[in-house]
């Protein structure tokens, strides 16, 4: 590295920005935040080559408290904006935050295309199983029994399995963290980048207003106990008999990432003359 | 966690103080942030009080400012012994529960200087992790008594008929 780029390297400080967040106190967001600039600065990048994608509720608020470019998108929408940002500009570092809410139920179906696109991206959900910014209703990864104000006695429906989701439709990197350990999940995140292809971290983010009991989850959260597989068989066999708190990078494919096929450059006349009635 | 000299052992106790202090700034920032001013100015001056703590280590140690961290630095837990968990905040929180919490971390900061001083370490990182751990000690009780001085929380003192929705 030369003198000039060693000059220029960020501190996790240089990826936050002066809008102070408005999270609830205590919210695991705030540790997630920290780790993305965490993440960001140990890989050398810089704000203006990044950009955070997001949709809609109490995590997609993320870009607007980075410095890097960002996008708050529509509810569940914000894989397809980010998908189509990293095509154009493939030189960006593209991350897509989305909570479990966002990803799984409204942007479910965007989830699915997205493994299977397997463009190089990094999609961080921050899972507290509920729908905290409209006051606590389940959501896709809410427990059947959970019983409150909106749900007494719970929904009885099980709840979605996203990483079995993930492997099943084609992502290349899979990785849950807890947002209690914020140095940990800053480790994860910047494998995540690093890996090729559309990489998946579920980062378990308590939401302490609305569901306080998950609190205890760091009591719950331990290192997975194996290393991780490229092999989606042993994978898949780990993920369906998972406890929901294995911390860790579970699986790492090789796929190769799309790239799109280039055609010739043209100017903005040529394009004009197409749409000329 | 192995501390070799005391300039390791120095740079490990102003770590853990500035951690300390960072997290009970945020909390402040937090709670401010959702008008719990009277929660939000006693984590500031717990943060102001960690960052003393730091500041005396940097004067002791003639370090002009934060030294160079082992390259095996980390604590044996997730974050510092001192730092506060993210999600031990709440918005309707009160002055008795941010002592509650500070209370705790100095306990575990106490522990974690004495465990060291227990340890197979050199002389003078044990001398120096004795002494922290008196500080500490001392800090404990101040905690203590301050604590007496503050009501404690009513029941039902998180309840709320009208919990935060946030705008997009």
């Amino acid at each position: 590295m030369n003198a000039l780029a060693e000059a220029t390297l960020c501190a996790p400080k240089d990826f936050k920005s002066a809008i102070k967040p408005v999270w609830c106190p205590g919210c695991g967001d705030y540790s997630v935040l920290s780790a993305i600039t965490k993440a960001l600065a140990a890989l050398n990048l810089r704000p203006e080559n990044v950009a955070v994608v997001s949709g809609i509720g109490c995590s997609s608020r993320i870009p607007a408290y980075t410095a890097c470019y960002g996008f708050h998108g529509v509810h569940g929408r914000a894989l397809p904006v980010a998908t189509g940002l990293k095509v154009a500009r493939p030189d960006l570092t593209v991350l897509v935050a989305s909570g479990d809410g966002d990803g799984y139920s409204i942007g479910g179906n965007h989830f699915l295309h997205a493994c299977r696109r397997n463009v190089d991206l990094t999609y961080i959900v921050m899972d507290n199983h509920v729908y905290g910014m409209t006051k606590g209703q389940p959501s896709p990864t809410t427990e059947p029994g959970w019983s409150s104000k909106l749900a007494p006695g719970g929904t009885g429906l099980r709840e979605f399995h996203p990483l079995v989701i993930a492997l099943a439709s084609g992502a290349n990197f899979i990785a849950r963290a807890y947002s209690g350990d914020p140095n940990g999940c800053a480790a994860l995140l910047t494998e995540a980048v690093r890996h090729p292809g559309f990489s998946f971290v579920e980062v378990l983010s308590p939401c302490v207003t609305f569901r306080p009991e998950q609190r205890e989850w760091k009591t719950l959260a331990h290192p997975a106990p194996v290393a991780p597989t490229d092999d989606p068989g042993r994978a898949a066999r780990r993920l369906m008999t998972d406890d929901g708190f294995n911390i860790g990078v579970l699986y790492k494919g090789s796929r190769p990432p799309y790239t799109p096929t280039r055609g010739s450059a043209q100017t903005m006349e040529a394009l004009e003359c197409r749409f000329r009635l | 966690m192995p501390v070799p000299t005391l300039e390791d052992f120095m740079a490990r106790a102003y770590g853990m103080e500035l951690e300390a202090h960072e997290r009970y700034s945020q909390f402040a920032e937090q709670l401010d942030t959702h008008n719990n001013r009277e929660v939000a100015q006693m984590f500031g001056k717990l943060a102001k009080i960690e960052a003393l703590h730091a500041k005396r280590i940097l004067e002791e140690m003639g370090w002009p400012s934060m030294p160079a961290l082992p390259p095996a630095y980390a604590w044996d837990t997730p974050e510092g012994p001192e730092t506060a968990p993210q999600d031990a905040v709440h918005y309707l929180m009160q002055p008795y529960h941010a002592l509650e919490i500070a209370l705790r971390c100095e306990q575990q900061a106490q522990k974690f200087f004495e465990d060291i001083a227990a340890a197979d370490v050199p002389p003078a990182v044990r001398a120096a992790a004795l002494e922290m751990a008196g500080e500490e000690r001392e800090h404990v009780q101040l905690v203590r008594e301050w604590m007496k001085r503050v009501p404690p929380p009513p029941e039902g003192w998180d309840e709320d008929p009208d919990p935060p929705r946030m705008g997009e």
